[in-house]
């Protein structure tokens, strides 16, 4: 398989998780802003930040107003992670891999780009909002349906699979890395300004907010969030989940070339420091240090998957 | 259905009555619901734009992609006329290897003293770096597609030899498959040839032309400018249905003396190079030095042997427009027969009694740029405004050689659903033609481009022109 092929598949579905972790966030945020007309402006501003994007924002825009962010978040071109920027990136890297994906696998993203070129030629508006995250979501849904169902598992499967998780894996991170003083042992004792409702934020945020009461019981608690979105490896979005899905995939390819290069040994280390942590031991050492730590090391590991298989020139 | 007088219309003849193979088709359409045509021609639309069936426009920001309309009444030809042009574009495709092999080593027709020394040394489609190269099997054009128009019954016309890098196949396919998905009962009652396996051809085709140097199952690829060329679609199209690696310039290096392909797995070679690239791009070292496209050292690789480019390199000296005025000889030459397909008389503007000739009748010829394709730098002079022909005027005394002139042809035409119901439109055709070591196959059809636009000449896609699925009628 060509390296360029590798990295196109990679990428496209980082790029496409990374989309539906930006209309999670909007969701997340259209929520908050409903039920909470007072802190509504903190809300979309903390929904910039986890997306990554405060300092464009902030030359673009004066006010987190929910026109601006919902604008730029969605529909902005000059936004390098906007949705209609990361969607038309993810289609590039399918027509650059086309040989490479099913017809279907190619179809629904073809077709998830299609429905966005109308859904969000016009500025959306609040009361259209919840409609289009949906429709977004459910075309994601789409691609990766047709990917479970009609590739074989093979090298290709194994790129796209590995894009998806490190996306996801930095994305949990970030979120809970701009939400982490909500989560800190201190804050929480003074408990009254912080009330469930911004914890919800955080698991509504990862699509966990219905799983961790489940699991839970109703007892949402800052350490059981932490200890939820970081170990618990029930969870698709943990960090322990996504490392877990990036050991098989990585193990998949090593074993098909019959060799073992450095990423696998990076993720092997960032693997077993999960497994060496209990969420105490997490918070005692500082959240903020530990999500720190886990995002370089995430990005390293992709430089070497990327390096490793030949991406690039 | 409206007429447009003085013109040969394929369904039609000049009478009433249907053409024999249109009679057929016209009982069909005749009880079909015009509504529900309408609604199937708007699905394949739909269906198109899903498949991503699409080409860029260049200079063009905001409708970066877009679809080439397609028109659901197929263009329909009988076995016999089939048979005919097929023996006629063998015999010229079989003469334009035979020319090319002859202008790169012994240069027996400029010997002879058939064509005009000054028409190939002058020419900046010659190429001197392919001068004694000796390409793989022989051949040089692998893949041809020879645009034809028809003006009568039997009057056949060569418009172009496209003998570099013919474009359009994907959409004789696509076409096809469109046609058998909307109208399955058509062809439980019409027996159309078939033209599915084209991919297939090409892949045996291209195999059969592997280097020496290979000896295990050879490897193809297909060489692409990238995602943002016009044609990115059909190079991937292509590399698909073939089973082969979709690769640029920068996938590939020298190494080793062959070229290679960065595999995830490190360098691996490549032996037949299906190539979308121009020649001025292929290789940075030998041609242009700013191509960001090519193989820095290909053309080495090439001389030595080490790689299949198809086509060959310096092929474009063949569809030059001044070279095509001679074709008759240049088939005669090689073939020692007569051109069974007409050339369309042409003037060479270098040609002073020529030029003077087209600047006196301007208004009623079309001039084209020596090098010029896709309907751009063209003047149709019967649509041409005064300004439009006296800017011509001011380019042929500028740069005479620049350019050839030719009658206006009256081109057949084939009816479009319209929303009035059928309208005819004037149409070309450009079939699709394989050669590999002993074999030339040419697929029954190709790509029938159409103008939408009545009364307009001009079928290029880039000029709103759209297409129509072709058939050849099994006898």
């Amino acid at each position: 398989m060509l390296g360029k092929t590798a990295g196109g598949l990679f990428w496209m579905f980082r790029y496409l998780e990374r989309s539906e972790n930006t209309v999670r966030l909007l969701d997340a945020g259209f929520r908050i802003a409903l039920t909470r007309s007072s802190s509504s402006r903190n809300e979309w501003e903390s929904i910039v930040t986890t997306a990554g994007v405060r300092n464009q924002f902030r030359e673009q825009h004066d006010d987190f107003n929910s026109v601006n962010v919902i604008d730029f978040l969605l529909r902005d071109k000059q936004n390098a992670s906007s949705v209609v920027s990361v969607v038309n990136a993810a289609r590039n890297n399918a027509r650059l891999v086309r040989t490479a994906l099913t017809r279907e696998v190619w179809e629904a993203t073809n077709d998830c780009w299609l429905t966005l070129q109308k859904s969000l030629a016009r500025p959306v508006r609040e009361k259209e909002l919840p409609d289009v995250l949906a429709s977004i979501r459910q075309h994601s849904a789409l691609v990766r349906g047709a990917l479970h169902g009609t590739m074989l598992r093979n090298e290709i499967y194994d790129f796209a699979r590995l894009g998806t998780f490190m996306e996801r894996a930095d994305n949990t991170a970030r979120i809970l890395d701009v939400k982490y003083y909500l989560l800190l042992p201190s804050v929480s004792l003074v408990g009254s300004q912080i009330d469930n409702a911004q914890w919800e934020t955080i698991l509504r945020s990862v699509s966990a907010n219905h799983a961790y009461r489940w699991l839970n019981g109703g007892d949402i608690n800052p350490t059981g969030i932490a200890e939820f979105l970081i170990l618990d490896r029930r969870m698709p979005r943990s960090l322990a989940f996504c490392y877990a899905k990036i050991m098989d995939n990585l193990g998949y390819l090593a074993a098909d070339y019959g060799e073992e290069l450095e990423c696998q040994g990076q993720a092997a280390r960032v693997r077993s420091r999960l497994d060496g942590c209990t969420v105490g031991s997490i918070l005692e050492s500082g959240l903020h240090e530990f999500l720190g730590d886990f995002i370089r090391d995430n990005n390293l590991l992709g430089e070497l998957i990327e390096r490793d298989y030949r991406f690039c020139d | 259905m409206e007429r447009s007088a003085g013109f040969f219309d394929e369904m039609f003849g000049v009478g009433e009555t249907p053409r024999g193979p249109y009679g057929n088709y016209r009982q069909w359409i005749d009880n079909e619901d015009p509504a529900q045509l309408r609604r199937k021609a708007a699905e394949a639309e739909i269906f198109f734009r899903r498949t991503g069936i699409t080409f860029n426009v260049y200079n063009q920001q905001e409708a970066a992609e877009r679809l080439i309309p397609f028109d659901v009444v197929p263009r329909i030809l009988s076995g016999r006329e089939w048979a005919r042009l097929a023996r006629g574009i063998e015999q010229r495709v079989r003469a334009i290897n035979a020319f090319l092999h002859d202008l790169y080593h012994r240069q027996e027709i400029l010997r002879a003293g058939r064509i005009p020394i000054e028409l190939i040394a002058q020419n900046e489609a010659f190429l001197p770096k392919m001068i004694g190269v000796k390409p793989p099997g022989d051949v040089y054009t692998h893949i041809v597609g020879v645009d034809l128009v028809r003006t009568g019954e039997n009057d056949f016309f060569v418009l172009e030899d496209n003998a570099r890098t013919p474009s359009g196949v994907s959409y004789m396919l696509e076409n096809r498959e469109t046609m058998l998905k909307m109208f399955p009962e058509l062809f439980a009652r019409i027996q159309v040839q078939n033209v599915s396996d084209y991919p297939n051809r090409l892949r045996r085709s291209l195999v059969k032309c592997a280097p020496d140097v290979c000896t295990g199952r050879p490897v193809i690829a297909v060489l692409t400018p990238g995602i943002h060329n016009s044609a990115y679609f059909e190079h991937s199209f292509l590399a698909d249905q073939m089973g082969a690696e979709l690769v640029e310039g920068h996938d590939l290096r020298v190494v080793d003396g062959r070229i290679a392909m960065r595999t995830t797995r490190g360098y691996k070679p490549i032996d037949v190079i299906y190539r979308r690239v121009d020649d001025d791009y292929l290789d940075p070292l030998n041609f242009r030095p700013e191509s960001m496209l090519g193989v820095p050292g290909i053309m080495d690789v090439y001389r030595a042997g080490g790689v299949t480019i198809a086509n060959a390199p310096g092929t474009g000296i063949a569809d030059d427009k001044a070279v095509y005025s001679y074709m008759d000889e240049i088939v005669e030459f090689y073939t020692g027969e007569t051109a069974i397909l007409k050339n369309v008389p042409t003037w060479r503007c270098a040609e002073p009694d020529s030029l003077a000739y087209v600047l006196e009748h301007l208004s009623e010829l079309v001039v084209k740029e020596v090098h010029g394709s896709g309907g751009y730098g063209l003047l149709v002079g019967p649509a041409a405004s005064k300004r439009e022909l006296a800017e011509f005027t001011r380019k042929l005394k500028a740069r005479p050689g620049n350019y050839i002139a030719q009658p206006t042809l009256a081109l057949s035409t084939v009816p479009i659903l319209t929303k009035k119901g059928l309208a005819p439109r004037h149409v070309d055709l450009r079939p699709f033609v394989l050669v590999s070591p002993n074999s030339i196959e040419i697929t029954p059809g190709g790509l029938t481009r159409v103008a939408l636009k009545s009364g307009s000449l001009v079928v290029n896609s880039s000029q709103g022109g759209g297409t129509k699925d072709t058939w050849v009628l099994e006898e």
